[in-house]
């Protein structure tokens, strides 16, 4: 009995992992490569589970297809908001860049959820197909259907991303320029350019992780400053700017408050923070950053 | 400005803020004036610890801020930079939580005080608490304290290596700014007759402190008075005629362009002027 609750609780945690992990790697990927700390990118996340909501809603389109949809969209918004927003600050050193990132994705945080509001109301939404809440045995523990689906397409996202990193002329240029952007430059590579489309990216990994919290949970204006904030969590516990290990921190950070959640009832969310700062003071580097 | 023209200026306008109860006999006024002098508490402090690079930083509790700040500050001090800010946030977060767990049903609304509610001797209370920002405020910018903060503003390892002990500023900075926050939290739960720390504890009035620092002009004595005036003026206005907290959009678009553009603030822009 004990070992079912335990293994239920720890896949109930592995899919509210996937989506802390999804949403720190966009996070994590604008941080370390140009520096930009974009404390409204749980707004971002909002903004793409309203789209897939609405889709659904007004026009009944199923929100696994609408990823690719929501996907463009949020990386088109990104763009935009990169180039009206952070890219005057592309010039700056490192920590006026960081601290003024901080303070313009604040302003965001200020607006966009507002906008949201005003357009369709502060009410809860949950994005709800026709299978939603369907679920299978294994042995005793019951795994949905939906939250299954949404562990594999973090995974496939990691894993493109991961590709897109390694593998394409783009994506090295995006290393490039994360190691060194002055010396990118000399090399012909676009700078401006490239961190547009990794702002961008890091957009559109947040628009589907926003349609999975809206499937898994609720989304409403005021969830983007939460998600944000378990994304910096996921984030300093991985390493700054250590893209692969993000999503692993996340799954960690999501297993440790749902097995904490069995002893320590609604105090397990703090025991996910306690442990944040713990590594913070004593493995500042994060448990797959380099020293 | 010369030194006796800046202290009979402010003279003047301390008494003025102290007559205006026997003036007019008008809450809503008193009610502005009020949340105005709360925000100028809660936005000087802010502006201290703004100095060093810290942003939201800012617990507003209205209880035992100064020993939260201790036991925060200790550990999250030896921190620099993003973990920094990181790790307050996420402390605030901690807190937040903590309380709501631990204190899920703390709104008190004792019936007995509200009988003999009466705004004046508040509004009283938050123009003292006010003052008493500005003037600590002011004092630390003068002392040998507010050097060692500008330099660690500047450049931290440089202070730290000229004899600076930047921790110690740091902290004492920290301290001094939680604890005119929690004056103000204080002054704010006597104005509302009410203790509502879920309220209190939202991120909402740091971000109210920070807007206002930022919009009036970061790292001045006269920003946040100006900020917090032209914040609750606005917010007023607004709400005449948009749908409830739009004023935050409003100060949230402000504050972007601020930041891009206006290093300065409001007050940058005044003496961009006057110069030209």
């Amino acid at each position: 009995m004990v070992v079912e609750l335990v293994a239920q609780t720890v896949v109930n945690g592995i899919n509210v992992g996937a989506l802390y992990g999804l949403t720190a790697v966009g996070l994590s990927l604008t941080f370390g490569v140009m520096k930009i700390l974009n404390v409204g990118h749980g707004e971002f996340l909002m903004l793409g589970g309203f789209i897939a909501f609405w889709l659904l809603r007004l026009w009944g389109v199923d929100p696994f297809l609408s990823l690719p949809l929501v996907a463009a969209a949020l990386f088109l918004i990104g763009a935009f908001a990169y180039r009206l927003l952070f890219a005057t600050l592309s010039g700056y050193d490192e920590h006026v860049k960081v601290k003024n990132s901080l303070l313009v994705g604040f302003g965001l945080f200020l607006v966009i959820p507002h906008i949201a509001r005003i357009l369709w109301t502060g009410d809860e939404r949950a994005i709800t197909p026709f299978y939603s809440g369907e679920s299978f045995p294994i042995f005793s523990v019951r795994v949905g259907y939906v939250p299954l689906a949404g562990l594999v397409v973090a995974i496939v996202v990691i894993l493109l991303l991961h590709l897109f990193l390694t593998r394409t002329y783009l994506g090295k240029a995006v290393r490039g320029t994360s190691e060194n952007w002055k010396a990118a430059k000399l090399m012909g590579i676009n700078v401006n350019k490239t961190y547009m489309i990794t702002f961008a990216i890091g957009t559109a990994t947040a628009g589907i992780g926003g349609i999975l919290v809206g499937l898994t949970q609720v989304i409403s204006p005021d969830v983007g400053m939460g998600w944000t904030l378990k994304a910096l969590i996921v984030v300093v516990l991985a390493g700054i700017g250590s893209v692969g290990g993000a999503f692993f921190a996340g799954l960690i950070l999501g297993v440790i408050e749902a097995v904490g959640a069995i002893f320590m009832g609604p105090y397990a969310v703090a025991l996910g923070l306690l442990i944040f700062l713990l590594i913070l003071m004593f493995r500042p580097q994060g448990l797959f950053g380099k020293a | 400005m010369s030194h006796a023209k800046r202290f009979s200026i402010s003279g003047i306008v301390v008494l003025f803020l102290i007559l205006i109860p026997l003036i007019t006999q008008r809450t809503d006024l008193i009610t502005w004036f009020t949340y105005t002098l709360l925000y100028i508490t809660l936005s000087q402090s802010w502006n201290l610890i703004w100095g060093v690079p810290l942003p939201l930083a800012l617990l507003a509790g209205a209880l035992g801020a100064v020993i939260f700040a201790l036991i925060i500050g200790f550990p999250a001090f030896r921190l620099k930079g993003v973990y920094f800010i990181i790790s307050t946030l996420v402390l605030a977060e901690i807190l937040q939580i903590l309380f709501y767990t631990v204190l899920p049903r703390a709104n008190v609304l004792p019936s007995k005080l509200l009988n003999a509610y009466s705004l004046t001797p508040r509004y009283y209370l938050s123009l003292v608490i006010a003052v008493l920002a500005v003037v600590v405020v002011d004092w630390i910018r003068r002392s040998r304290l507010g050097l060692g903060l500008m330099s660690i503003r500047e450049d931290e390892d440089a202070a730290e290596a000229s004899g600076v002990n930047t921790l110690k500023y740091k902290l004492t900075a920290f301290l001094i700014s939680t604890s005119l926050a929690g004056l103000g939290g204080g002054v704010y739960a006597y104005y509302a007759a009410a203790v509502r720390p879920g309220y209190l504890f939202s991120a909402l009035w740091t971000f109210d402190a920070v807007i206002i620092v930022f919009v009036g002009g970061v790292g001045t004595i006269t920003g946040p008075i100006i900020g917090a005036i032209f914040f609750v003026l606005l917010k007023q206005l607004l709400s005449l005629y948009l749908p409830g907290g739009s004023h935050v959009m409003v100060f949230g678009i402000l504050f972007i362009i601020v930041v891009l553009y206006l290093p300065g603030g409001l007050i940058g822009l005044i003496s961009k002027f006057r110069k030209a």
